[in-house]
C-alpha cells in the first residue's frame, strides 16, 4: 500500500504544520545544492524562480527556444482562488470542496486543501510581479463566476491569463538567470533520468540544436514536465507536448498514477481533414447563446440552412432537457462523439456537431452576440473561413488536459526519492477531472510555495553523497540513449513518423478516449502493441543526430507515446467504475450518468513498470475522506 | 491547390545557405501555412531527405514560436496573424510562395528557418520584470490600478515575443519589443521603482544584441500578431529622456548570467 | 561613465540626438526662409538685409555653427544608417515587402544626401558664386551686394529655377518625415493632441517648401524682376 505521507492534524493545520516540522537547509547551505528542474512552464518557471531565490544552484531546461513559450501561455479562461473579493460566500474550504467535488472524489484531501491555502498567496504574487489582471472601475481586481462555479473566484486577463502569468514566472525565472543563480538551457531535451542509489541524481539531455548528448548531476530533480494529452495526436495541446520525460522517470522506477483521467473539451473546432495537425479550443461559453444539433438522417449532405427544422435533431435538449446545450463537458462531448458513430455528424469528415447561433441572433440581434463572443467568432472564421453569423459553427471534443501523471507524495516527491514532480505531470490534485481555472492555481501553487518548501526538507534531511557525472549511472544511462537514437535513426522504414502518431491517436480516441469499454481497451492494448512492432520496423526518421533534427525529436517523443498507450488503456480497463472524466460504458446509471464505485475504487492507482510490453504492476493508494461526504452528481 | 514553394534551405550556423524550390500538390484551403508544409516534409522524409526545419508549437497564434517570412512579409500576409494561424485560402492556386527565416544579425540561423532568438531573452534578463521575491507580496488589492492603466498594461503584455517586429524591421530594430516589456511595467505602480533603471538596462541590452535602431518606419506594429501600437515607442522614448534628465545611470548594464552552452 | 557619453552610446540617444540636430536645422531653414522672403519687399529692403547679415561681426561664427550643425546631423545619420543596414548581414531574398512605411522614411537617408548635395551647390551658387559668377557680383546703387538682382537674373534661367524647385521638393520630402517624427521620437504621443501635431508638423514643412519654392516660381513666373 502506498503511503502519501500525509501530516496528521485537523485539515486545515495540516499544511502549517508540517511548514514547521520539515527540515529547513540554512541560507548559506542552500548554494551548496544543485537542483534539475525540467520544463519551465507556470510550475517549472516559477519553481526553477523561487529555488533560485532562495540561494539554490539551478539548472533549467526546455526543449522550446525561449522558457517563455511553454504551453501554459495557452490557457485562456483564469486562475481561481478563495479571496472572496467579491463577498459571495467563497471560502478556503469552499474552494476546496468544489476542487474535491469536481474531481469527482478522487483526490486526496490533504492537497486539494493546501492548493486551496496557497490559491490567495498565487494572486498575491503576480499582482506583485506585474501580471496585468482585468480591473473594475474602481481600480480593484475584477472576478468572474468561471466552469459552473457558483462563486465569483476566477482572475483573468482578457483570454490570456495563462501567456500572463507565465510571463510573471518567465520574468522572475529570468531574473534569476541574470543574477547567475539558474542557469537555463533552452531547445534541450531531458532523455533519460539518472539515478544512484535509489535517489534520482542526474539527467541525460540532448542538445536540439548540436544533437549534444550531456549529463547533468544534481541533488534532487524537478519534474515539470507537463500532460500527455497529446497521446490522442489531435488535441488542444501545443505540438511539442510530450511524455517522454515522465515516462523516461516511470521506467526508472518512478510510478505512473491514474493515467486513464484524461479530459476532454466539448468545444473545439474540428478537424477540416486527415492532415490537421492540432485542435483549437474555443471558450465554453458559447453553449450558453448557441444550440447544439445534427440532421436527423444519415450522412446528410445538404448545407445546414437547407436542412428543415423538423429534420434536425437538437440531441442534447431531447436527452437532457433540464441542462440542454449546458450540460457537463463528459456529458456533452460523449453525445457528440455518439451521434457522430452514428453518421449523424457534420463537415468535411464527419466529425462535428452544429452550434448554432441563428436563434439567439432573432432574438437578441446580432450586436449582442458579437459583443458577448465577438472575438470568438472572429477566431472561428479566421481558422475555418467560414462566417459564424451566417452559418452554424461546428465543434467537436478534443484532447485537452490530463490529471493523471507521475505519483508524488504531500511532499510531490515521488516514488523515486529526490524525484519531484509539480503541475500537471504530476496527478495530485484534480482527481478525476479537473475544475475550469484550477491548472493555472495547481502549477503555480506548486512551483512557488510548495515545492520550494518541501524540497528544502528533502535536501535536509536525506543523505546525498557527493557524485560526478562521471559515476557508472551516468554511463549507463548516456549509453542508453544513445543506443536508442542509433535505433531510431537506423529503421529505415517507409513511413513517416507522424503517420504513426496520428495511428496511435486515432486507436486511442476511439478505444480510451471520452468513452471506454472493456472489450475496447483490451483491444486497443493490442493494437498498441502491433503498431509498436511496426513502428520499429517501418518508420523513417531523416537526418543525423549531430544537427537539428525535428525528425528525430519527434520520433522519440512518439516511441514513448506507444509505449505509454499501454499503461493508460491498463488503468482504464482495471478501473471499473465511471468517475469524472473516465466513463466506463459498462458503468452507467439507466440515464447514462457515470457510475461511480466508491467501495472499489475510492484509490488512487499507481503502476509500477515492469518491461516494455508487460503489464505494469498496480500500487493503490487508499483516498480517506473524512471532511467531504461522497455525493453523486445529477444533471436531470 | 498546388504551390510552388521557393524555401531558405541552411543545413547549419556555419554554412552558407540557399534559397531551393519545392512543389507541393493536393493543398487543401484549410490548411494552415504549417500544415502545407508538414504536407511538404512528410514527403521529403519518405523519399529520404531532411524535412525543411521550422519552429512552431502551440499553433494557435500565442506562443510566439513560429517564425516565417512568408513573400517577403514576416508571418505572411493576414495581418494580425500569426503564421500558424494563416491559412491557405488566402493564396491563389499556382502561386509561387517564398518563405524565408527571420533576418537579423540578432537572430543567427540555426537551420533553415529557425533562428537563434535568444536575445530577447537577454534582453529580458536586462531587467524586464519587478523585482520581487516569492512569498514578499502584499494583498493583491492593497494597490488599486486604474482601469485604463491596467488595459494599456496589458495591451503592452500581450507581445507574444515572437520577434516579427524585427524580422519586418528594415533596421532590424527591436524597439516595438523593448517598448512593449518595458511599457507593460511603466504603467503599473509595481513597476514605478525600476522604471528609471529598467528602462536604460532594456535598452542598453537591445544595443548590446546587435539590433538596429529605430527610424520611425512603423513597419514593425504591421507585422505584429498582436498588433501592438508604435506609440509604445514614443512612451519609451519619452522614457528614456526622462531617465537621462533625471538621475539615470548609463553603462552600468550588468554582464550576461551564467549563459547556456 | 558620464550621463551625455552613456546617452550618446544608446541607440535612441544617437537618435535623439540626430532629431534634436534637425530640430535646430529646422530653426536655421525657417530664419532662412524669413530673410529670402524680404525679396517680396523689393531690392532695398533685401539688400539692406544681405548687407547687415554679411558684416556683422558673428557671420563666420554663425557659419562655423552652421557646419557643425549639418556636418552633425549628416554624420550621426550616417552613422546610424550604417549601423543599420550591419544589423541585418543578410537580406531576404523576396525584399521586404512594405506595408506601413512611406517611401519618405524609407528614402529618408537618400533625400538626405540629395538635401546635402544642393547645398553644396547653393553655396556654390549664391555664397562663393562659382554656378553664375556673372552674376554674384554686382553692386547695388548704394555699392552693397546686389543680392536682390543676384537671385532675380539666376532664376530667370528656367534649369536653375527649375533645378530649385526639384531640390525644394526633395527638402519637403525629407522634412515632412523629420518633422511627423519628432513628436514620435521625443515622447509626445498624448492621445488627444497627437493627431493635430503630427498636421502641425507636416503643415510646417510644407510651408518651409512652398516658402522657398515661391521664389524661383514668382521669378519664373514674371511675378518678380528686376
Amino acid at each position: 500500500m502506498l503511503d502519501a505521507r500525509i501530516p496528521d492534524g485537523p485539515l486545515d493545520e495540516k499544511w502549517q504544520r508540517h511548514r514547521f516540522e520539515m527540515k529547513l537547509v540554512s541560507p548559506s547551505n542552500r548554494r551548496r545544492f544543485r537542483i534539475l528542474v525540467v520544463g519551465s512552464g507556470l510550475a517549472g518557471a516559477s519553481a526553477a524562480a523561487s529555488l533560485g531565490e532562495l540561494g539554490y544552484q539551478v539548472d533549467c531546461f526546455c526543449f522550446q527556444d525561449s522558457p517563455r513559450r511553454a504551453h501554459s501561455i495557452a490557457a485562456q479562461g483564469g486562475i481561481n482562488a478563495a479571496k472572496n473579493y467579491q463577498n459571495d460566500g467563497d471560502s478556503v474550504f469552499r474552494l476546496f470542496y468544489d476542487t474535491i467535488k469536481g474531481g469527482d472524489f478522487r483526490a486526496r484531501e490533504a492537497n486539494v486543501h493546501r492548493l486551496a491555502e496557497v490559491s490567495n498567496q498565487i494572486i498575491d504574487q503576480c499582482v506583485a510581479q506585474g501580471v496585468p489582471f482585468a480591473r473594475e472601475y474602481g481600480g480593484l481586481l475584477d472576478n468572474r463566476s468561471f466552469g459552473g462555479a457558483q462563486v465569483s473566484r476566477t482572475f483573468y486577463a482578457r483570454g490570456q491569463t495563462g501567456q500572463q502569468l507565465l510571463l510573471g514566472a518567465y520574468g522572475a525565472l529570468s531574473r534569476q538567470i541574470q543574477a547567475g543563480r539558474v542557469r537555463m538551457h533552452t531547445r534541450t531535451e531531458m532523455l533519460d533520468l539518472v539515478v544512484v542509489g535509489g535517489q534520482a541524481r542526474g539527467l541525460v539531455t540532448r542538445h536540439l540544436v548540436s544533437g549534444r548528448i550531456a549529463r547533468w548531476a544534481g541533488d534532487a530533480v524537478v519534474l515539470a514536465t507537463g500532460g500527455y494529452g497529446n497521446i490522442f495526436y489531435l488535441s488542444t495541446n501545443a505540438i511539442g507536448c510530450n511524455v517522454t520525460a515522465a515516462f523516461r522517470a516511470y521506467k526508472k522506477g518512478a510510478w505512473f498514477a491514474n493515467p486513464c483521467y484524461t479530459q476532454i473539451h466539448p468545444t473545439c473546432i474540428p478537424a477540416s481533414g486527415e492532415h490537421q495537425s492540432k485542435l483549437t479550443l474555443m471558450s465554453e461559453s458559447l453553449r450558453n447563446d448557441g444550440r447544439i444539433w445534427v440532421p436527423l438522417g444519415k450522412d446528410d449532405a445538404r448545407a445546414p440552412g437547407d436542412i428543415p427544422e423538423d429534420e434536425r435533431d437538437y440531441y442534447l435538449e431531447r436527452k437532457y432537457p433540464s441542462f440542454g446545450n449546458l450540460s457537463p463537458r463528459d456529458i456533452s462531448s460523449r453525445a457528440a462523439k455518439e451521434v457522430c458513430d452514428e453518421g449523424r455528424g457534420v463537415g468535411p469528415l464527419g466529425r462535428g456537431v452544429y452550434l448554432d447561433f441563428a436563434d439567439s441572433i432573432a432574438r437578441l440581434g446580432e450586436d449582442t452576440i458579437r459583443a458577448r463572443y465577438g472575438n470568438l467568432f472572429a477566431m472561428y472564421e479566421k481558422i475555418t473561413g467560414e462566417d459564424p453569423y451566417r452559418v452554424p459553427m461546428r465543434i467537436y471534443p478534443a484532447s485537452h488536459y490530463t490529471m493523471g501523471g507521475l505519483w508524488v507524495d504531500y511532499d510531490l516527491m515521488s516514488t523515486l526519492p529526490g524525484l519531484h514532480v509539480i503541475g500537471e505531470a504530476n496527478f495530485s490534485d484534480h482527481g478525476a477531472n479537473r475544475l475550469g481555472a484550477s491548472a493555472l492555481m495547481q502549477g503555480l501553487a506548486d512551483g512557488y510555495f510548495i515545492l520550494p518548501a518541501t524540497i528544502g526538507h528533502y535536501l535536509g534531511s536525506a543523505s546525498i553523497a557527493p557524485i560526478g557525472t562521471d559515476h557508472p549511472a551516468f554511463d549507463e544511462a548516456e549509453h542508453g540513449v544513445r543506443e536508442r537514437i542509433d535505433r531510431l535513426l537506423a529503421i529505415g522504414g517507409r513511413r513517416s513518423v507522424e503517420s504513426f502518431h496520428r495511428r496511435l491517436g486515432n486507436l486511442m480516441w476511439e478505444h480510451c478516449g471520452m468513452s471506454r469499454r472493456a472489450g475496447g481497451l483490451r483491444q486497443a492494448i493490442v493494437e498498441t502493441q502491433a503498431l509498436r512492432a511496426e513502428f520499429w520496423e517501418d518508420a523513417r526518421v531523416a537526418g543525423t543526430n549531430e544537427s537539428l533534427n525535428v525528425s528525430l525529436e519527434r520520433a522519440g517523443r512518439v516511441a514513448d507515446f506507444l509505449e505509454f498507450a499501454e499503461v493508460l488503456c491498463w488503468d482504464a480497463l482495471q478501473r471499473e467504475e465511471s468517475c469524472g472524466a473516465h466513463f466506463r460504458e459498462e458503468h452507467q446509471t439507466p440515464e447514462g450518468e457515470a457510475a461511480r464505485d466508491d467501495d472499489r475504487f475510492a484509490h488512487v492507482s499507481a503502476w509500477e513498470y515492469r518491461g516494455v510490453g508487460t503489464k505494469p504492476v498496480e500500487h493503490r493508494e487508499p483516498l480517506v475522506f473524512e471532511n467531504v461526504a461522497l455525493a453523486t452528481r445529477s444533471y436531470k | 491547390m498546388n504551390f510552388t514553394l521557393v524555401v531558405w534551405r541552411q543545413a547549419r550556423a556555419e554554412e552558407t545557405g540557399r534559397m531551393v524550390e519545392y512543389r507541393v500538390e493536393d493543398v487543401s484551403p484549410d490548411m494552415s501555412f504549417l500544415e502545407m508544409l508538414d504536407v511538404l516534409n512528410e514527403d521529403l522524409i519518405v523519399s529520404g531527405e531532411e524535412p525543411v526545419a521550422f519552429d512552431h508549437d502551440c499553433r494557435e497564434g500565442i506562443c510566439g514560436m513560429c517564425s516565417l517570412v512568408i513573400d517577403g512579409v514576416p508571418h505572411g500576409p493576414e495581418r494580425a496573424t500569426t503564421a500558424c494561424q494563416l491559412h491557405m485560402r488566402h493564396f491563389k492556386d499556382g502561386a509561387t510562395i517564398t518563405i524565408e527565416p527571420w533576418r537579423a544579425k540578432a537572430f543567427p540561423v540555426i537551420r533553415d528557418l529557425v533562428v537563434d532568438r535568444r536575445a530577447l531573452d537577454r534582453v529580458v534578463q536586462a531587467g524586464g520584470y519587478v523585482s520581487i521575491n516569492t512569498g514578499s507580496a502584499p494583498d493583491a488589492n492593497s494597490i488599486p490600478v486604474a482601469k485604463h492603466d491596467a488595459d494599456v498594461a496589458f495591451q503592452a503584455a500581450e507581445c507574444i515575443g515572437c520577434g516579427a517586429c524585427v524580422a519586418a524591421c528594415p533596421n532590424a530594430s527591436a524597439m516595438l519589443f523593448v517598448a512593449a516589456k518595458t511599457q507593460h511595467f511603466a504603467r503599473l505602480p509595481q513597476g514605478q521603482p525600476e522604471r528609471t533603471r529598467r528602462t536604460i538596462n532594456l535598452v542598453e541590452a537591445m544595443d548590446r544584441e546587435g539590433f538596429g535602431a529605430c527610424t520611425n518606419h512603423y513597419e514593425c506594429a504591421a507585422a505584429c500578431p498582436k498588433e501592438i501600437p508604435v506609440r509604445f515607442i514614443s512612451d519609451l522614448n519619452r522614457d528614456f529622456i526622462k531617465a537621462a534628465a533625471h538621475h539615470g545611470r548609463f553603462g552600468t548594464l550588468p554582464p550576461q548570467g551564467d549563459l547556456e552552452e | 561613465m558620464g550621463r551625455l557619453d552613456g546617452l550618446l552610446n544608446t541607440s535612441i540617444g544617437q537618435k535623439l540626438a540626430l532629431a534634436a540636430s534637425g530640430v535646430a536645422l529646422i530653426g536655421f531653414l525657417l530664419v532662412h526662409l524669413l530673410g529670402n522672403l524680404t525679396l517680396f519687399q523689393g531690392p532695398e529692403v533685401m539688400n539692406a538685409y544681405a548687407h547687415w547679415m554679411q558684416t556683422h561681426p558673428l557671420l563666420w561664427a554663425g557659419r562655423v555653427g552652421l557646419v557643425t550643425l549639418f556636418g552633425l546631423h549628416t554624420t550621426l545619420a550616417i552613422r546610424l544608417a550604417l549601423e543599420n543596414h550591419r544589423a541585418r548581414p543578410i537580406r531576404y531574398a523576396a525584399g521586404l515587402r512594405s506595408q506601413d512605411s512611406t517611401f519618405l522614411s524609407r528614402y529618408i537617408v537618400l533625400t538626405g544626401l540629395l538635401v546635402l548635395a544642393f547645398l553644396v551647390y547653393h553655396l556654390l551658387h549664391f555664397t562663393v558664386g562659382a554656378v553664375q559668377p556673372e552674376h554674384a557680383r554686382l553692386l547695388d546703387e548704394q555699392g552693397r551686394h546686389d543680392v536682390y538682382g543676384m537671385v532675380v537674373r539666376s532664376f530667370g534661367e528656367p534649369a536653375v529655377a527649375i533645378s530649385y524647385l526639384v531640390a525644394m521638393t526633395i527638402l519637403g520630402l525629407h522634412l515632412f518625415h523629420g518633422l511627423r517624427s519628432l513628436s514620435q521620437t521625443f515622447g509626445v504621443n498624448h492621445e488627444t493632441y497627437v493627431g493635430a501635431i503630427r498636421w502641425a508638423a507636416g503643415g510646417l514643412a510644407l510651408a518651409i517648401v512652398v516658402g522657398n519654392a515661391s521664389i524661383p516660381l514668382s521669378v519664373w513666373l514674371g511675378w518678380i524682376s528686376l
